[in-house]
């Protein structure tokens, strides 16, 4: 097995920490890096969609799992996918579409594997109508820290554990996951604009649940009378009787295509991303917007993963990288939100795109981070100067709302904070204690939180 | 673990009662910092730093350091690096001498050398091998403007410090892509009790300063930081000012 020793980040490109990088390609390496993995421990990884350090286990190991990557088993009839843990949902995709069928969650990235999809409990769009991914899982395989291999099913304190557990629970090595049905592969979307917050919020409370997929791209540079002017976008999987006739896509109705513009350079200076800059580039993509437009027909890529199209689009923050920050509050704590929301909007911090979505029902995971209610997701150069302090204080906000933050995303948390945010903690923890005494799985998330 | 912003959780400083440290630690433990490990000689002005810094809530630990008893420093730091992670260690000990009398009694130039060079090296090193095994952490090293380009008042410290910074860089180097990152910070005339009663040098800071270029520098990942800033432009300038004319500049 290759192994050096490299610096690893993760998608925000910050802290970075060493480790010897390995990559298994049978289960059997992969048992063997396990238990040969030294003092330091290690950690799966997959894409490293991860904005944080969820991925990086300095001075130890980090098991690249994108080479354990085959599909084993295909239900077409039933809906269900067997495939190892290193399995992209952009590959799923790639093969399930044609058989009609479609991954029953998926993130803003196609780029993640099934593996980091089940440890950070992912959700997407359709969390209002599907929950998070984990709730689509039938069974998994997991290497544990004693080398074992166990099979484990719903509705066990294991289970619960390894949905949204970062990791920390052991490799997952294969799933089990339920698929979603659709007739097309293209996306029917209704866009509408939101002239400010409150706007916002109550044309995604009156409307969410009309569609399976909706999500508010949120301009957080606007101020005063227009502060949280947002614009919705509500798609549905178009039915076949929706495409035009005697088009290619009509004839070719679950083609899935993608579009790929060229990488952002490796190179790129730091203070792109400005007060200005952004601030035009939000002004100029509200205003693109519709004001209102009904079933638009949308490929996948498009609706779903639009920064997918640009490879490393995380450049673009320059060196110093980025913050991503995302938290959840309950329904009933709406005001929360609006501080939140006025308060990063009267900073002026150059946050482009940030995402307002209503989460649905929570599922079981320990530390699966959705719960009902408002989640808000923001992107912020690290280098702006005070930001640390700032987050810090939205961070109080989040907590005194009863609310959290994304673990998947987080490279910033005051640890004391965590237990307050996750009441399963606890168990998380002595779970760990007895599962992995010598503390085999680790991260540096887990070392920066005492996970 | 240090943060996206390079603020650490333990720190361990050596030379645990110089000012500049102090204010440092004070303004990382504000932040993140939870562990701090103060080595130095033990002393009252120690156990007072470390009572200064438990008050504002963090665990603090001190250690017995001597900085000229390089064999001691292997086992003294393995204790504390045995202990846990250290997210960055700050090298700050370092003697002003007395430019005069060293002149006159050359064993006490060579305590000055031996303190701010040889001492450094030697607890820098052991220090690096460990931040190494950990995969990650941050060496910060005080050096000085007066190592840039050696004055005729002060070339006994600066030549020790001018040693210090050039090994500084070049274990940055030789680190580099191993996770552990070294800052060297170059600050100007900084007033404190080791500058007491001397007269005062253009561009004098504090060594709250120096704490905030700290701070600042660990978030960009910095490999040197002047402060102030500007000194790096009057320090490239004074530089190139050739011999006969630099001896003869009132510095």
């Amino acid at each position: 097995m290759p192994a050096d020793t490299v610096p690893v980040t993760g998608w925000g490109r910050t802290a970075p920490t060493a480790a010897r990088l390995i990559r298994p390609r049978t289960y059997e390496e992969a048992a063997a890096a396990v238990r040969d993995c030294g003092a330091r421990g290690g950690i799966p990884r997959g894409l490293g969609r991860a904005y944080g350090d969820a991925a990086q286990n300095a001075g130890g190991a980090v098991f690249d799992m994108t080479a354990l990557d085959r599909i084993h088993v295909i239900d077409a009839a039933a809906g269900i996918v067997l495939c190892d843990a290193g399995v992209s949902l952009h590959r799923l995709m790639e093969v399930l579409l044609p058989l009609g069928w479609f991954v029953p969650v998926t993130p803003g990235t196609r780029y993640v594997t099934v593996g980091g999809a089940i440890g950070a409990d992912i959700h997407g769009k359709n969390h209002h109508v599907s929950g998070s991914f984990s709730r689509h899982v039938l069974s998994l395989e997991l290497l544990t820290a004693d080398g074992e291999i166990r099979t484990v099913g719903r509705d066990t304190p294991l289970f619960d554990a390894t949905c949204g557990g970062m990791g920390l629970t052991g490799m997952i090595l294969t799933a089990t996951v339920r698929l979603q049905p659709v007739a097309t592969s293209l996306m029917s979307v209704d866009t509408e604009r939101a002239r400010d917050l409150d706007d916002l919020m109550a044309r995604l409370t009156a409307t969410d649940h009309h569609h399976r997929y909706s999500v508010a791209w949120i301009d957080l540079l606007a101020r005063g009378a227009t502060t949280g002017r947002a614009v919705l976008t509500r798609g549905d999987h178009a039915p076949l009787d929706a495409l035009p006739k005697g088009t290619r896509a009509r004839r070719e109705p679950l083609a899935f295509r993608t579009s790929r513009f060229p990488a952002a350079p490796a190179f790129l200076p730091e203070g792109l991303l400005t007060r200005t800059t952004v601030g035009a580039f939000n002004e100029l993509w509200y205003r693109m917007a519709p004001r209102a437009r009904t079933g638009e027909l949308q490929r996948i890529s498009t609706f779903f993963h639009p920064l997918d199209g640009v490879p490393h689009w995380n450049r673009i923050y320059g060196r110093g990288g980025f913050v991503q920050y995302q938290f959840v509050v309950g329904h009933g704590q709406e005001d929360a939100v609006r501080r939140i929301v006025r308060r990063v909007s009267e900073r002026r911090c150059p946050s482009f795109l940030a995402v307002l979505k209503r989460f649905g029902d929570a599922d079981p995971g320990w530390l699966s981070f959705p719960v009902p209610g408002w989640t808000l997701a923001l992107d912020i150069p690290a280098g702006l100067p005070g930001l640390g302090g700032f987050l810090d204080e939205l961070d109080q906000e989040v907590a005194a709302a009863d609310g959290r933050v994304y673990l998947a995303k987080d490279s910033r948390l005051r640890p004391e904070l965590l237990a307050a945010m996750y009441p399963r903690l606890d168990d998380f923890r002595a779970l760990r204690a007895e599962l992995d005494p010598r503390g085999v799985f680790v991260s540096d998330l887990a070392r920066r939180l005492a996970l | 673990m240090k943060d996206a912003f390079g603020l650490p959780q333990s720190l361990l400083v050596l030379g645990g009662t110089s000012e500049i440290a102090m204010a440092t630690a004070r303004r990382l433990v504000a932040r993140r910092t939870r562990t701090v490990w103060l080595a130095g000689r033990p002393s009252p002005a120690l156990e007072r730093a470390a009572a200064d810094l438990r008050a504002q809530g963090a665990a603090v630990h001190t250690v017995a350091f001597d900085a000229l008893d390089a064999d001691s420093h292997e086992a003294t730091l393995g204790k504390v690096f045995a202990e846990g992670d250290i997210d960055m260690v700050l090298l700050a000990f370092g003697v002003l001498g007395d430019q005069a009398r060293d002149e006159r009694e050359p064993a006490a130039a060579v305590r000055v050398a031996q303190t701010n060079y040889t001492g450094a090296v030697s607890s820098a090193l052991v220090a690096a091998r460990a931040l190494q095994a950990q995969g990650h952490g941050s060496l910060v090293v005080l050096s000085s403007v007066a190592g840039e380009r050696a004055r005729r008042s002060n070339f006994i410290y600066g030549s020790s410090k001018a040693g210090l910074d050039a090994f500084a860089q070049g274990l940055g180097d030789a680190l580099h892509g191993t996770g552990v990152h070294v800052m060297v910070v170059r600050p100007g005339f900084v007033r404190s009790k080791m500058t007491a009663g001397l007269e005062e040098a253009p561009l004098a800071t504090t060594p709250e300063a120096v704490a905030t270029a700290i701070e600042l520098g660990l978030r960009r990942r910095s490999e040197t930081v002047w402060v102030p800033g500007v000194l790096r432009v009057v320090m490239s300038a004074l530089r190139h000012v050739p011999r006969g004319m630099f001896r003869r500049l009132p510095l």
